[in-house]
């Protein structure tokens, strides 16, 4: 069985701080991280190669630096890293870089054979947008099962896998064929301590730079230039005020004081 | 047949670490480093000097790609008391010029640089991995056991380069647990300040040069510790380093020590306002030439802070670092020529160690803590003194200079007494120089 | 890229979202957003829908001023599937042409939204919470959140239509305006063979299972509620207040909740009308899931804690204390007023 994960490097969000004197984000200093539901899919992947046999590979585009967050992945179980690496992807949006990863995947494809199981995050933490696994999928024409909870079973002789997936109001189970392209929740799996071994292959191994040198990847779908959708400004959203602290005399003049502060919001709400 | 996953296994990727690493899997040794940081530098604290002669032998010229920030063209070391600073200032062009003499660098980068050069001479090195204790068997190191799955791993030979806290220095016997009187607590802070304030401040004429401070005096109220302040290319780092037992018996908390030296009007204008970036916290080892524990046993050496080796006179920790870490790796390949890696052949190590510069320098400044901690008042009550008679020869208030000199030898007399001084400058020369 | 002939496209279209055939009301909101759109424009506003049974939802989005309403109803849209409503939608959208593609930042409409835009080879913006039009050029200005909510980016599409967005649902008022529209019926010939997907199981909510982001009062519970049996008065609360239960990664890491009701960086990111937190500190962790919600009311027994600076009321006090009192006065509150 062969599963490829696209992993993204971003910054860790949670350190992100905002200067609201200039409007921008400070980001010096800021660790640079696989996007944390990603870890979760390259840590199910390798589950999944751990109980069917098999192999894993991982894919990124971005910077050399994101070398890093490869390596980091190849630690965790994954046997082979392509970083999809080139001036020209530069400022792609979500419509470029699911083309960019399409190419570079296949490009995989041709050196490592055919894919079961693609996985990614729900989403980037950075983003937000959950928009590229979608994409990937689509241009893969192959079933997409989002926010997955957990995989329940998998026949390897049907080649059918079995997904929980949240929607709405709650979970379904979906039964798809390979290939597939799953994206995942948090709770697929618990992050392991990864075995030695593990890391001593991802010492050693290399992990091969794809470019559009190498790849038959269209530089006129990619970048900046070409993509559909163009950032016209970003400024930062008001600084949330502190608000008030209400505690009164007694707690309950504290809670009559609260209700009659939201009450117009219950009633717009329908509530009351 | 017994189980060999490595010719070496290095606990440890600081400076003698990676040193040691570099040697080796140059000469085509199966190397692996084990790291316990999320990587190389990431759990490392310097002060921040690094003297390039012996990484300079090792890679040449590697300033010229490496992470540094300035190279130090002017040194400087004052005494201080609350309110003044006496200095005694060296800048020279002639560290103006390569190979240069020292540099300023942040640890975290360089020490990331550093193991990137390692790991292109072929040695793998593995992070976020803790070493647990030195799997013994038949009285010899064979390997080390780690907090993985699957963790145990085996070699010809373990080097110990884990840090001035080495545990397996101390679980192998080689040495007794630190005391407190042989360790210092540093604290530091690195400032954010602009390039061409930094340049103003310091009178620099590039980004590339800097300066570097060394301050003691009596403003430690007595305690053993030094404090420094050098310059990197857009910060300022400043620390204060101090004898821990020193710091139990004044009940002393080094972030104020370092707070008061901060707020001192000789130094806070070379820092005004700049913004607080990083806050770091590190012990280092003071303990010179007497601490230096045993440094070998069957399968296993140990290096750089792990041995205290550390001059901490002149504040060469790193250099000495990768000093001991290539005569580690040096004796290693002479070992392997016979394939005897008992203690005694590894002996050779401690050879090396006592011939190298390094320890003849650490054998040079071997009495001074001993002396220090006898003799207080040669960091108070003279630099004191000096301050007190260097402030009153500048002050214009109708004595005449003579007058000076004359009320200045006879408070001298009255304080110090001239036998005792002539004695303390014969401990100083006897204890330094033979 | 290629360039289209974007002067073909005209009128805003959005997608009516339904549940077993009950429109979602963040189709009733757009329609509302988008009629001021279309004002500017000058166009009307179409909306789509699919499934087995959807040609009643007609009324409904008349009621809120739509123009238009296209439908295509087939056994294979029961469920919701990603592939067919993707291949449907496409037909749909690349039949008609509209200029604009507003769909819900529901879990639903951002599985599908993706899809639909990368068939179509155009662009599409995720979760928005503000839609504008240029008036010069007529480009619509799409506003999201990102980086965890710390900035803001204004985003356009200016050589490729539809511009599609994702909407996220409860930031514009779904407003009532009645007009005689026409229906259009239309069918797609799905390739059966090309949908390898079935739903075997439903599981309606549960402990375990829920999509927070669904729910306009969102009540968490942290470690200040000391014990798993205090996460009572939690759920007790959001019930009366018609809203879910959460908790913070401390509490879930406790074991007093599943990690599917994790609000924060790692979990689920919320932004409800209400949201009340519970002996949570407020790590930045956890403010950046939920500090984009309107109304945020924070209970903490230590006065210093850093939810505080983003509380709109802030209660220092035992959650212990607190909690029951508020159970009582608002189950009492909303009996009296209905």
């Amino acid at each position: 069985m062969h599963l490829l994960v696209f992993i993204k490097q971003v910054p860790d969000a949670s350190q992100v701080r905002v200067n609201y004197n200039t409007g921008t984000l400070i980001r010096e200093g800021v660790p640079a991280i696989i996007n944390p539901f990603d870890k979760h899919a390259i840590e199910e992947a390798v589950r999944i190669k751990e109980k069917f046999s098999g192999t894993v590979s991982v894919i990124t585009m971005g910077p050399p630096m994101a070398e890093s967050s490869l390596k980091e992945a190849l630690s965790m179980g994954v046997d082979n890293a392509y970083l999809l690496s080139d001036r020209v992807f530069a400022g792609s949006d979500t419509l470029a870089t699911s083309y960019a990863l399409w190419a570079g995947a296949k490009k995989i494809i041709e050196e490592k054979g055919d894919v079961d199981i693609f996985l990614s995050g729900k989403q980037a933490i950075d983003g937000d947008t959950a928009q590229t696994g979608p994409g990937i999928a689509t241009r893969f024409d192959i079933p997409l099962v989002t926010y997955a909870i957990a995989i329940k079973d998998i026949d390897l002789k049907k080649r059918t896998i079995e997904i929980v997936r949240l929607i709405e109001s709650g979970a379904e189970t979906i039964e798809t064929t390979f290939p597939c392209f799953i994206t995942v929740e948090e709770e697929i799996n618990k992050i392991r301590y990864a075995p030695l071994p593990y890391l001593i292959r991802a010492a050693r191994a290399t992990i091969k730079i794809l470019n559009t040198k190498n790849t038959k990847i269209d530089s006129s779908k990619c970048g900046l230039k070409n993509s559909p959708t163009k950032v016209k400004k970003a400024f930062t959203p008001q600084k949330r005020e502190r608000g008030e602290m209400i505690n009164k005399g007694s707690m309950q003049d504290t809670l009559n004081f609260l209700y009659e502060n939201i009450e117009s919001t219950l009633k717009d709400m329908g509530k009351i | 047949m017994k189980r060999k996953d490595f010719d070496v296994i290095i606990v440890g990727a600081g400076p003698s670490g990676l040193a040691a690493g570099f040697v080796l899997a140059k000469a085509g040794v199966n190397t692996i480093i084990i790291e316990r940081g999320k990587f190389p530098g990431s759990k490392n604290v310097m002060g921040g000097i690094f003297y390039t002669k012996a990484m300079d032998d090792l890679i040449p010229e590697f300033y010229k790609e490496a992470p540094v920030e300035r190279h130090i063209i002017e040194q400087n070391l004052w005494f201080m008391d609350d309110v003044s600073h006496l200095g005694v200032s060296f800048k020279s062009q002639k560290y103006n010029s390569e190979p240069f003499n020292s540099f300023s660098v942040f640890r975290a980068k360089f020490d990331r640089w550093f193991a990137k050069k390692v790991e292109q001479m072929g040695a793998l090195i593995i992070n976020e991995t803790v070493v647990t204790q030195p799997i013994v068997e038949g009285g010899k190191v064979v390997g080390v056991k780690t907090d993985r799955p699957d963790g145990d791993l085996y070699a010809d030979v373990v080097i110990g380069a884990d840090g001035v806290n080495s545990f397996l220095a101390k679980q192998l016997g080689l040495r007794n647990k630190i005391k407190p009187n042989i360790v210092a607590l540093a604290v530091k802070e690195v400032i954010g300040l602009d390039k061409e304030k930094i340049n103003d401040r310091f009178q620099l004429r590039s980004d590339k040069e800097g300066a570097a401070y060394e301050m003691t005096g009596p403003f430690l109220d007595g305690m053993e510790g030094m404090a420094w302040l050098y310059t990197n290319s857009s910060s300022i780092s400043i620390g204060v380093g101090v004898v821990i037992q020193d710091l139990i018996e004044h009940k002393t908390n080094p972030n104020d020590l370092l707070e008061k030296i901060k707020a001192h009007p000789s130094v806070a204008p070379l820092i005004e306002g700049g913004q607080t970036k990083e806050y770091l916290a590190h012990m280092i080892p003071e303990g010179g030439y007497y601490a230096t524990p045993k440094l070998f046993t069957d399968g296993f050496l140990t290096t750089g802070d792990a041995i205290m080796f550390v001059n901490n006179v002149n504040r060469e920790g790193s250099n000495l670092a990768i000093e001991s870490g290539k005569l580690a790796a040096k004796t290693y390949l002479e070992a392997k020529q016979t394939g005897d890696f008992s203690s005694k052949s590894l002996s050779r190590y401690q050879d090396k160690i006592r011939k190298s510069f390094a320890c003849k320098d650490l054998s040079m400044y071997k009495n001074m803590p001993k002396l220090l901690e006898e003799k207080r008042y040669f960091l108070t009550k003279y630099p004191q003194f000096f301050i007190d008679f260097v402030y009153d020869w500048f002050s214009v208030d109708g004595v005449s200079k003579p007058d000076k000199i004359k009320k200045a030898k006879k408070e001298f007399g009255d304080k110090f007494g001239y036998v005792n001084f002539a004695k303390d400058l014969y401990a100083i020369w006897r204890y330094m120089i033979r | 890229m290629i360039k289209q002939d974007i002067g073909e496209y005209k009128h805003i279209w959005i997608f009516v979202e339904h549940k077993d055939g009950k429109a979602k009301s963040v189709s009733f909101e757009l329609i509302s957003k988008a009629r001021e759109l279309a004002e500017v424009l000058g166009c009307e506003v179409h909306t789509f829908a699919l499934g087995k049974k959807v040609k009643h939802l007609a009324d409904e989005v008349f009621r809120y001023g739509a123009n238009k309403f296209y439908f295509i109803e087939d056994n294979l849209l029961s469920e919701y599937k990603t592939e067919p409503f993707r291949d449907a939608a496409s037909y749909l959208i690349d039949k008609y042409k509209p200029e604009i593609v507003l769909i819900g930042a529901t879990t639903l409409g951002r599985d599908l939204a993706g899809t639909i835009a990368t068939k179509l080879n155009t662009g599409l913006t995720a979760d928005t919470t503000g839609l504008d039009i240029d008036k010069k050029t007529n480009n619509l200005l799409m506003t999201r959140p990102t980086f965890g909510g710390n900035l803001m980016a204004t985003i356009f599409c200016p050589d490729n239509r539809p511009q599609m967005s994702t909407s996220r649902p409860g930031v514009y008022k779904a407003v009532e305006f009645s007009v005689e529209g026409e229906v259009v019926e239309e069918s797609f010939k799905f390739n059966k063979s090309n949908y390898l997907k079935t739903v075997i199981d439903k599981t309606l909510e549960s402990e375990e299972a829920v999509n927070l982001n669904f729910y306009d009062v969102i009540v968490a519970g942290g470690l200040g509620m000391e014990t798993k049996e205090n996460f009572k008065y939690v759920k007790e609360l959001s019930s009366i207040l018609g809203g879910t239960w959460a908790a913070s990664r401390k509490a879930v890491q406790m074991g007093w909740a599943p990690q599917t009701r994790q609000v924060g960086q790692t979990g689920q990111t919320v932004h409800p009308k209400i949201y009340i937190a519970c002996g949570i500190s407020g790590a930045i962790q956890h403010q950046v899931g939920m500090k984009s919600s309107e109304i945020i009311i924070a209970i903490n027994k230590d006065e210093e804690a850093p939810i505080f600076e983003i509380a709109t009321y802030g209660i220092v006090g035992e959650t212990g204390k607190i909690l029951p009192a508020m159970i009582d006065l608002f189950r009492e509150k909303i009996k009296k007023e209905r």
